[in-house]
């Protein structure tokens, strides 16, 4: 995350862009600018004619318009450039990491030894690579073959390598990234030119943007106004003119006048912010590391009001912990304790570990060398369910519970109702019973604890309050699953989830009208994911899930999808808002120009001048100022956002309502009276 | 002042009172529910499928029923423009009226053809018996009906959900008129003849006067049947060129109530039927409470600037302005009625607008020039309201961090497109006409007034064809090839534009699926909703016209007062 909005470079080259952009092929893109352009490049022709005597104004003041509306344009460029400034930033570190690079093309995958040396970029899809430790991975592609560790930061910025091996859900790798250890056999799954960093370099950089859906309908309702303004400004030249030779007294109002009406009108303030409004909020969600494939995504996480979260990671820290000895009668907890650490101290999983942790707390009991026991660790399997240690004739076990009961039946042992009991229990309580025998004995229960994450519960709080559901995801049984949904303050749960049962939730809430985004990294997650309405593939994740997700997050973090939520309704509401303010400006400026502008034809209107503005000439120089400034004075909103919080719609809108509707419409009186007094002052009136 | 208020509560309230039913009602015959007319009128509504040979059953997609629309009303169209320049050979004539010149005849069928009535002639001298009542009476009922079926496929299309039809028009068409305009206007009909409004095929009367035996012709004809339609259908057009201000055609204060409740009757009725439509009666209710608040406020200004701001006249008592009104109505009643009619489109008068004050009429132009949704005409008042209610969600929409929807339907681009029409037309129209009007070099001449005033009339008029509404600032002389045909296309644009496009609005939204309501949804129907409704519908207007305006009634105000 940067800290400065904009740097020094950024700046320079926004400004340099500002003028660039003034291209009329650039300009015909933004219809409401597009007028503003057509107005300054008109008014400037005026001013040329002035000299030769064709003036319906003084020429200092056609000057003043022209140069007013230019400057006009130009914030408006400069806007865009800033916000595009940011995203090329990002692209050009990227750019760092896409060079060519020497592939070793392997004619098979079993021979490493016969290969053709070739330039990463004339590798083909289905092509096979050799890659060693220290060399770049050429292109992105699947692991057929090996294991390795990565470093993925040219793209994630996450400096710890990770793990990418053949098969399995962490098998997709990508070109640029760099092999830290070991090999990897490859094939090439994309061509130069369209692998994962170059469209991230192009989304990023803002060359593929395309206007998303709801900027397109705001653009025709934009475009829609100005239509309806510049027919209000040039009716005016006919009205004035019939007014003036009614009333025998004054002129039809001037073409310089005209254009300046239909500027300050027209909804410029929105229309040269907007594309920077899509540009930013598409960069602020690359600062979170998550790349979405279209713009249209982004708005849908704005409409999500179904959120899919899996337990492990999002709700729950990532490994169950060791938070009790439940012994049977008969045992002490201590002996119990022993037992169950004993079978731990080689148990290399989070929760073995917890076990050995707890038990030093509770009874400062110590590590054994397993070799001086002469021990043999029995391995957790997923067929046999339990682990445990045998050492001088005698064998710990721990394990779920039905494992262990059939293991100590079978030694001829009993398996007590009370132990059975307390199974229950934990269970109910949305723990993880882990019973302990030894040899024939059932000791008691380790009640594996799912520690629920600190705040939660008031995330989830605040995301119903805004109306979105959240979903727990969980391969638990549905009583352990009830129970952390419970504490974890969640809507409803998905327990002994598949990926078809995922589909299925998916599907039926779609078809109840609700917008669904969930986060999915394994192959089989790859219907569900393409089934959802925002769907986060982890980059981790396979080329399956990442091609049917249209989001990736380069953290792969599971709470990611909140932030993605975040965003895109940030997004929506910064245009709503600059949108309501931009209309709302109109009011003070009508009140700034009309009462000044038939002055000459009937002089009785001067009393709608509330504002008491000083000359026809100071007040429509303040309003068109004003209209020009906005723009550069909301610059910073539209990158950063307009400020969000987690409540209801109503109070939003209210909030929403009051700072940029009411505030639309009062700004502008205040700032139009202060720069008339400033021209007043410097003589200009 | 005290007895105008009371009579405009006593209106209000009365209005509102019946308008829950009869909301019902049309809820009813809209949806096919079986009505307590249902067994009379089903053998005849069979009857006219059948001899019309319509398959009652067909479903149209939004091209077909737009197409049918378009096709039904072209027809419409020739044969009242024929009908109009023919009269003169054609039978129930009996004041042997001649055949109207083209582009008179062009125009008044354009006006009627759109629900706007907007008068060109004087009927008494202009148009014979058959004119009036096969040709004008006939579009006021079958222009409303195709108003109201319109309304009912924009209506269905937020009902519908992945459907590709949206109604039959022929059916809409039928059952609107049958189950709802022909009762209504017998009953009103029956109740203004109970009040002296003439009904009579009979020649015209020649009375002896008071004024020393002078002889005055009073025209007569089939009035009453024609009057009930006219206010029920938002049609408006007069039977007798001083429209309701004439005391055949509006004798009592009886008939003035419920001809001025007729006004607005139906298309309050129908806010009540949108809301049992979508199943959640709180939508229809804000909409009707957005109407009524404008209405209210448009009212009290009105009422306060002709009691108030009238002329003066040095040693004699201030009566408020009552030139131009009927002392039977006084200044109360005569602004009831014109804020009414020009709320809902309905422009039919018992006062003369032009004799308004200046701020008095600027109320009932701005009326208006809102678009005709305040009530506005039968259907096109709601669908018009629609449009700007979806305008609102979508620009304060946004604001809650979710794209735009409306009663579960997303607002997409297209829909966009069409509600940015259904705004579009009028306001440009209503603007374009009126810069037309006064580049034409004899514009001056057709003017009673000069200064503000004279302009004040051509922007009324305009704005009249510009929205369909029909009414006048009498002093303009309307009757010019230039005004009948430009006036002619614009009403006819500012109609079917808009109509066409909201049933394509309609066919899109019934293609879409629903979207689930929650916390972070945006309320429609709450009291901050109505207010931002309100607050967009005023703002497009006074952006749109207010420089107009301004070198209009208001300099007329500013320099005379």
């Amino acid at each position: 995350m940067e800290k400065k909005v904009v740097d020094k470079n950024i700046f320079v080259d926004a400004l340099k862009q500002s003028f660039v952009k003034l291209a009329p092929h650039v300009q015909v893109k933004n219809p409401v600018m597009l007028v503003v352009y057509i107005g300054a490049i008109l008014t400037t022709a005026l001013y040329c004619l002035s000299f030769a005597g064709i003036k319906d104004e003084s020429s200092g003041y056609i000057l003043a318009i022209s140069l007013i509306l230019w400057f006009t344009v130009l914030f408006a460029n400069f806007a865009e450039s800033i916000a595009e400034g940011r995203g090329r930033a990002q692209a050009d570190t990227l750019r760092k990491a896409r060079k060519d690079v020497k592939a070793r093309k392997l004619k098979s995958a079993d021979n490493v030894d016969r290969y053709t040396e070739v330039l990463s970029a004339d590798l083909k899809k289905g092509d096979i690579v050799y890659v060693k430790a220290g060399e770049q991975i050429p292109m992105d592609g699947e692991v057929i073959d090996g294991a390795a560790s990565v470093d993925e930061s040219a793209i994630t910025g996450e400096s710890a390598p990770v793990i990418r091996e053949s098969g399995g859900d962490r098998s997709a790798v990508t070109g640029g990234t760099t092999l830290v250890s070991d090999w990897l056999i490859i094939e090439v799954t994309a061509e130069a030119g369209e692998n994962f960093l170059d469209k991230m370099i192009s989304m990023v950089e803002g060359a593929s943007r395309k206007k998303t859906p709801n900027e397109i309908a705001l653009q025709i309702l934009l475009v829609t106004l100005t239509i309806i303004f510049l027919v209000v400004a040039a009716t005016l030249l006919p009205f004035s003119e019939f007014a003036s030779s009614q009333a025998g007294a004054g002129s039809a109002i001037s073409i310089t006048n005209v254009i300046a009406l239909l500027v300050c009108l027209a909804p410029t303030t929105i229309g040269a912010l907007l594309s920077s409004i899509g540009i930013a909020g598409m960069s602020r969600l690359n600062q979170a590391n998550v790349l979405a494939m279209s713009g249209r995504a982004i708005e849908a996480a704005g409409d999500v009001d179904v959120l899919l979260l899996d337990k492990t990671g999002t709700i729950t820290l990532g490994n169950r912990q060791a938070s009790e000895f439940l012994p049977v009668s008969g045992v002490t907890e201590q002996e119990l304790a022993d037992a169950a650490q004993l079978s731990s101290l080689a148990d290399k999983t989070a929760e073995g570990r917890s076990i050995v942790v707890l038990a030093k707390e509770k009874f400062g009991i110590r590590g054994r060398e397993l070799s001086r026991l002469n021990a043999t660790f029995v391995e957790f399997t997923a067929k046999t369910r339990m682990s445990g240690i045998n050492y001088q004739g005698i064998e710990i076990c721990k394990g779920a519970a039905d494992a262990v009961k059939a293991f100590v039946l079978k030694k001829g042992g009993e398996y007590p109702d009370e132990c059975e009991q307390i199974v229950k229990r934990v269970a109910g309580a949305g723990g993880t019973p882990l019973v302990v025998a030894k040899n024939n004995q059932v000791l008691g229960v380790v009640y594996l604890k799912d520690i629920v994450k600190n705040g939660v519960k008031k995330r989830f709080e605040d995301l119903r309050k805004m109306g979105i559901k959240t979903i727990m995801i969980t391969g638990d049984n549905p009583m352990t699953a009830a129970a952390i949904a419970a504490e974890a303050g969640v809507d409803d749960f998905l327990a002994e989830a598949t990926p078809e049962a995922k589909l299925t939730l998916i599907r039926d809430y779609q078809a109840k009208g609700h917008l669904v985004a969930m986060t999915g990294d394994g192959t089989n997650d790859a219907p569900a994911l393409a089934q959802a309405d925002v769907a986060v593939a982890m980059n981790t994740g396979t080329q399956a899930a990442k091609e049917a997700g249209n989001m990736v997050d380069l953290d792969s973090s599971p709470t990611k999808l909140i932030d993605i939520v975040r965003i895109g309704k940030q997004l929506l509401m910064t245009r709503g808002a600059l949108t309501t303010f931009s209309v709302a400006n109109d009011v003070a400026k009508y009140f700034a120009i009309i009462p000044v502008l038939f002055f000459g034809i009937y002089p009785q209107l001067t009393a709608l001048n509330l504002m008491g503005l000083t000359s026809s000439t100071s007040a429509i120089l303040s309003a068109i100022i004003y209209n020009a400034l906005i723009i550069i004075a909301l610059i910073p909103l539209a990158l950063k956002g307009v400020k969000y919080r987690e409540l209801p719609a109503g109070k939003l809108l209210q909030r929403n309502m009051l700072i940029y509707g009411l505030g639309g419409i009062v700004a502008p009186f205040i700032a139009i009276k202060l720069i008339d007094m400033l021209l007043t002052a410097c003589g200009i009136a | 002042m005290s007895y105008i208020i009371w009579q405009d509560i006593f209106y209000i309230a009365l209005l509102i009172g019946l308008s829950i039913p009869l909301g019902i009602y049309i809820y009813k015959v809209m949806t096919g529910q079986k009505v307590f007319l249902t067994r009379v009128l089903t053998p005849v509504e069979n009857g006219i499928y059948k001899v019309m040979g319509i398959r009652n059953d067909e479903q149209m997609g939004a091209k077909k029923y737009a197409l049918s629309v378009i096709a039904f009303s072209a027809i419409c169209l020739v044969f009242l423009w024929a009908l109009q320049m023919l009269q003169g050979i054609l039978p129930l004539n009996p004041e042997g009226m001649e055949g109207t010149n083209w582009h008179l005849a062009f125009n008044t069928s354009a006006s009627f053809v759109s629900n706007t009535n907007w008068q060109a002639y004087s009927g008494e001298s202009t148009l014979s018996y058959l004119t009036q009542s096969l040709g004008l009476t006939v579009q006021n009922f079958v222009s409303s009906a195709a108003g109201m079926a319109v309304l009912f496929v924009l209506i269905r299309g937020f009902i519908l959900k992945k459907k590709t039809t949206v109604g039959n028009f022929w059916v809409d068409l039928t059952r609107t008129t049958l189950y709802i305009l022909i009762p209504l206007s017998l009953t009103v009909a029956v109740l203004l003849t109970s009040q002296g409004v003439v009904q009579t095929l009979s020649t015209y009367k020649d009375v002896a006067t008071l004024e020393s035996g002078a002889v005055q012709t009073i025209p007569l004809g089939p009035a009453a049947s024609q009057i009930a339609i006219k206010q029920l259908g938002t049609n408006g057009g007069g039977f007798f060129g001083a429209n309701s201000a004439f005391p055949l055609e509006n004798p009592t204060p009886l008939s003035n109530l419920i001809q001025v409740l007729s006004i607005l009757l139906i298309p309050a009725a129908l806010c009540v039927t949108f809301g049992k439509a979508v199943k959640d009666s709180k939508q229809g209710i804000a909409i009707y409470a957005a109407m009524m608040i404008l209405f209210v406020v448009a009212l009290a200004a009105t009422t306060i600037f002709e009691q108030f701001t009238g002329p003066v006249f040095n040693g004699v008592a201030a009566s408020g302005s009552i030139e131009g009104k009927e002392i039977i109505h006084g200044i109360g009643a005569s602004s009831l009625w014109a804020t009414a009619t020009t709320a809902a489109s309905n422009g039919s008068v018992n006062s003369m607008h032009g004799s308004f004050t200046p701020l008095g009429g600027m109320i009932l132009m701005f009326l208006i020039q809102l678009g005709e949704i305040v009530f506005g005409g039968v259907g096109s008042g709601l669908y018009g309201m629609l449009a700007f209610v979806l305008l609102t969600v979508f620009i304060v929409g946004l604001m809650v961090g979710r794209t735009p929807e409306y009663l579960g339907k997303k607002v997409e681009s297209y829909d966009m497109k069409m509600v940015c029409l259904i705004v579009l037309v009028p306001l440009l129209l209503t603007l374009l006409g009126t810069a037309a009007a006064v580049v034409m070099p004899d514009a001056a001449s057709w003017l009673t007034n000069s200064g503000a005033r004279g302009f004040s009339e051509i922007l009324y008029a305009f704005s009249s064809m510009g929205n369909n509404n029909g009414s006048a600032f009498a002093g303009f002389n309307a009757n010019t090839v230039f005004t009948n045909v430009t006036g002619g296309v614009i009403m006819l644009l500012v109609r079917f534009i808009p109509m066409v496009a909201a049933i394509f609005l309609a066919g899109n939204m019934a293609q879409k699926t629903m979207v689930a309501v929650s916390e972070g949804t945006l309320s429609t129907s709450n009291t901050m909703f109505i207010g931002l409704l309100i607050g967009v519908i005023l703002i497009i207007g006074a952006l749109s016209f207010l420089p107009a305006l301004a070198l209009g009634p208001i300099a007329d105000y500013l320099t005379t007062r």
